[in-house]
């Protein structure tokens, strides 16, 4: 067993850093350290940027433009761009849709879909939940209809993140409900665009709009868009959720949150004592790196094992919950780290170039509210209930 | 030994439930919160008119109180409604002003007619990244102050701000010469701000010592462990109801083992956390006082962020909206830790407490 990197994957590791110093922009690279919120331009901004490099799809196969790179070489992409604070890549059509067009979809559909979600055409949102509908996803209700060469869609989807932004979104829908109920549902890409789709923004407890609620009254949508086989979008949709789920834990994001973390117990002062030497800060602080640490080679061993063409469904479960259990961690150590300042809520310092008088510390802005928005991270992607019931099943033989 | 409230108690508790509930309904309070001032003016008025405040204090300073568990009566109930306005701060300030035998000032606001607030913690420099306080100079009849105080409560709605300068305590007058207020909304809809003095004229409140002080804080610890176990209850409360309501599966979630254990470990935390509340509410004025001050703010903000945090994740999404009323009890409840020190800090105090005795 051997833990260094490779001459090579050192070399690798200098060209993103060189990458990263030369092209992240510090106007991104600022807003995401500081917590501020990022607008689709932002996003939009920094896709482009790595569309140009050809490095923003690496787990797409090469010929639809991703980079042939070893699961090593996205370990360390990933981190390394979440340690020079880049913005984190939307994930709903490169990361989600992109791979099940890639293994289910047809040529034709891979010829239109993936350029356009590659150049930014195309911005996708992600058509699950419903009311009704949340960790038992299988007893989704919107329901598609054949007529002809259309499919007509009635329902309503829930919690849509970023909606409001997007041009397409993927649906999983019902085509058939008189057996099972995995085996009735299919997955349909729809135009945001067309007649008879309405979004509502659903705003959450820190007051932001991040979700929205899509309904769908008769909503004409080509059957051409449907991906893969009629009724057989269970297997689609269940293929999609491991990328999710390992994309949730968010390492890189955990190690330079901590980085940043460590700064400011190395920084504040609370009573005249810096937190860093303050036993109870300091342990709660220990606590969460040597978490992070087993955390990482917990991943990188299920990264290897899953490049050799293991399915890792409890070990991904695994570094879902754990992963999300350190990034909230880390959200609260940075309330505690804030101290009575954590109560202010002053929402224009989360935006760009805002100038007022800051109050407290200056980072202590926006800890509150990603504190409370951290919540989501044990919810979504199947909830860390869900994940314990798939870690059940997969391994414990009770 | 009694655990029961007693019937005056029982009847506040009543009135001011049954006020809340008709005056400070939720839509009411989603109004409110959105004030720059996050609190309704008239409504204190008539809380005031209905002797809520004067329950903080004791009959020889005008009110008809202000022992620990009328302290925790009002408490209790601002909880329940999560109502917003200076309930601590006038507590903590009133009692200085008490013990100065202010009773001039503390019957207007007793009465409502002034609206006080308490200066105590110190603010964030941003120049130096350090703690930065207020000084006080002067003598006699004659005293002037300078410095910054952090985190104010309510402070841009005061008449009356009650400062604390080198263990003692001082009234300034809000508006006055030398006094400037940046206030802000608070994560938990009220409102506060950072008190700017610059050789400003107080009055200093003779006779209040560095005790009064402290015990000013230990009514505080008081009022909030009551108020956050009120919350508590809520969170429990809505969370159970929502298990029996929500299908998935279906079947109720509340049906699934994983999220009875949870909410079985809850509710034992919670009654731990209530039994906290009751020892520093009855040590409140006795030599325990600070031990149990301080096992208080350590259970509620430990049992505290547990009740918010379980309470949003077995709601799932909708847990996490605006819309629901339950998204707005936990967040008081997690900001309630943030306020006269967190778990930690009183964890630590315990210790010393404990290592010095
Ligand atoms: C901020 C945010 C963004 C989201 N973005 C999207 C998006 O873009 N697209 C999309 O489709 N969805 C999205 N979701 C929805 C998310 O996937 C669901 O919230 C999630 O699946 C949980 O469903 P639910 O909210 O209905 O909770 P429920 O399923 O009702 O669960 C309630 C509670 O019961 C627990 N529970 C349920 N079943 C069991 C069981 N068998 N055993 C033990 N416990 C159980 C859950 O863990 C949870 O604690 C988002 C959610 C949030 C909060």
């Amino acid at each position: 067993m051997n833990l260094e990197f490779t001459q090579e994957e050192q070399d690798f590791r200098d060209e993103v850093r060189a990458f990263l110093k030369e092209k992240l922009p510090a106007r991104l690279s600022d807003k995401v350290r500081q917590g501020k919120r990022l607008t689709k331009q932002d996003m939009e901004e920094w896709h482009a940027i790595l569309n140009e490099k050809g490095w923003l799809a690496p787990h797409w196969p090469e010929q639809y433009g991703g980079t042939n790179w070893s699961v090593m070489q996205k370990f360390i992409f990933e981190t390394e761009t979440a340690m020079a604070h880049a913005p984190r890549i939307v994930p709903f059509g490169l990361s989600m849709l992109a791979p099940v067009l890639i293994k289910y979809g047809s040529e034709e559909q891979r010829q239109h879909y993936l350029p356009r979600i590659l150049d930014g055409t195309d911005w996708w949102c992600q058509g699950y939940s419903e009311p009704g509908a949340g960790s038992d996803l299988a007893s989704l209700k919107t329901s598609a209809v054949r007529e002809g060469d259309h499919y007509i869609v009635n329902g309503q989807k829930t919690w849509t993140t970023l909606g409001q932004y997007a041009d397409w979104i993927f649906c999983l829908v019902r085509t058939d409900s008189s057996g099972k109920k995995q085996e009735g549902i299919s997955f349909l890409l729809i135009d945001m665009d067309t007649p008879g789709i309405e979004v509502r923004p659903i705003k959450l407890l820190d007051g932001d709009a991040e979700v929205n609620e899509v309904f769908f009254t008769d909503v004409k949508v080509p059957v051409e868009n449907l991906v893969g086989e009629e009724n057989k979008g269970w297997t689609y949709a269940k293929f999609l959720l491991t990328y999710e789920r390992t994309n949730i834990a968010g390492i890189g994001a955990s190690m330079a949150a901590i980085e940043r973390l460590k700064h400011i117990a190395r920084t504040t002062k609370k009573n005249g004592v810096l937190l860093a030497d303050d036993p109870l800060f300091a342990q709660r602080l220990a606590r969460l790196e040597i978490d992070l640490e087993n955390m990482k080679t917990t991943n990188l061993r299920v990264l290897d094992a899953a490049g050799k063409g293991g399915v890792p469904v409890a070990e991904s479960s695994m570094l879902k919950i754990r992963g999300t259990e350190i990034r909230q961690e880390i959200g609260a150590l940075m309330r505690r780290a804030a101290g009575r300042y954590a109560q202010p809520f002053v929402s224009e310092s989360m935006e760009e170039g805002y100038n007022g008088t800051p109050v407290g510390p200056e980072w202590v802005g926006p800890v509150s509210s990603q504190y409370f928005n951290n919540r989501k991270l044990s919810i979504f992607g199947g909830s860390n209930e869900v994940q314990r019931e798939i870690i059940t099943k997969a391994i414990l033989e009770l | 030994m009694d655990f029961a409230i007693g019937e005056d108690r029982q009847m506040l508790s009543d009135t001011m439930s049954r006020f809340l509930a008709k005056n400070f309904d939720w839509e009411k309070r989603l109004k409110v919160i959105e004030t720059d001032t996050g609190f309704d003016r008239d409504l204190w008025n008539e809380l005031a008119e209905l002797g809520v405040l004067g329950a903080l204090f004791s009959e020889d300073v005008g009110g008809f109180g202000g022992t620990g568990f009328d302290i925790g009566t009002v408490f209790g109930e601002v909880g329940r409604a999560i109502a917003t306005g200076p309930f601590l701060e006038t507590l903590m300030a009133g009692r200085l002003l008490a013990a100065a035998g202010e009773t001039d000032a503390l019957e207007s606001v007793i009465g409502g007619e002034k609206i006080v607030t308490f200066a105590h913690q110190p603010a964030h420099d941003a120049e130096t990244g350090e703690e930065s306080d207020v000084t006080a100079s002067g003598s006699g009849e004659d005293w002037t102050l300078t410095g910054t105080k952090g985190v104010v409560g309510y402070i841009g709605a005061a008449d009356l701000i009650v400062v604390t300068a080198d263990d003692k305590a001082f009234l300034v007058e809000a508006g006055g010469e030398g006094v400037t207020v940046s206030d802000y909304k608070m994560v938990d809809g009220g409102a506060g701000g950072e008190l700017h003095l610059s050789g400003t004229p107080a009055k200093l409140l003779a006779g209040v010592t560095a005790e009064d002080i402290a015990a000013a804080e230990a009514a505080g610890i008081v009022a909030l462990s009551w108020e956050g176990v009120a919350i508590m209850d809520q969170l429990r409360e809505q969370t159970l109801e929502y298990m029996r309501t929500r299908k998935q599966f279906g079947i109720p979630i509340g049906k699934f083992q994983a999220l009875q254990h949870r909410m079985a470990t809850l509710a034992l935390e919670i009654e731990q956390a209530r039994s906290a509340s009751i020892n520093a509410a009855a040590y409140f004025d006795k030599p325990e006082r600070d031990r149990f001050s301080a096992a208080a703010k350590y259970t509620l903000g430990h049992v505290g962020n547990l009740a918010a945090e379980e309470a949003i994740q077995i709601h799932g999404g909708i847990g996490m909206t605006w819309e629901l009323p339950l998204s707005h009890y936990a967040k008081r409840m997690v900001m309630l830790g943030h306020v006269l020190g967190d778990e930690d800090e009183h964890l630590s105090r315990y210790i010393a407490l404990m290592q010095a005795a």
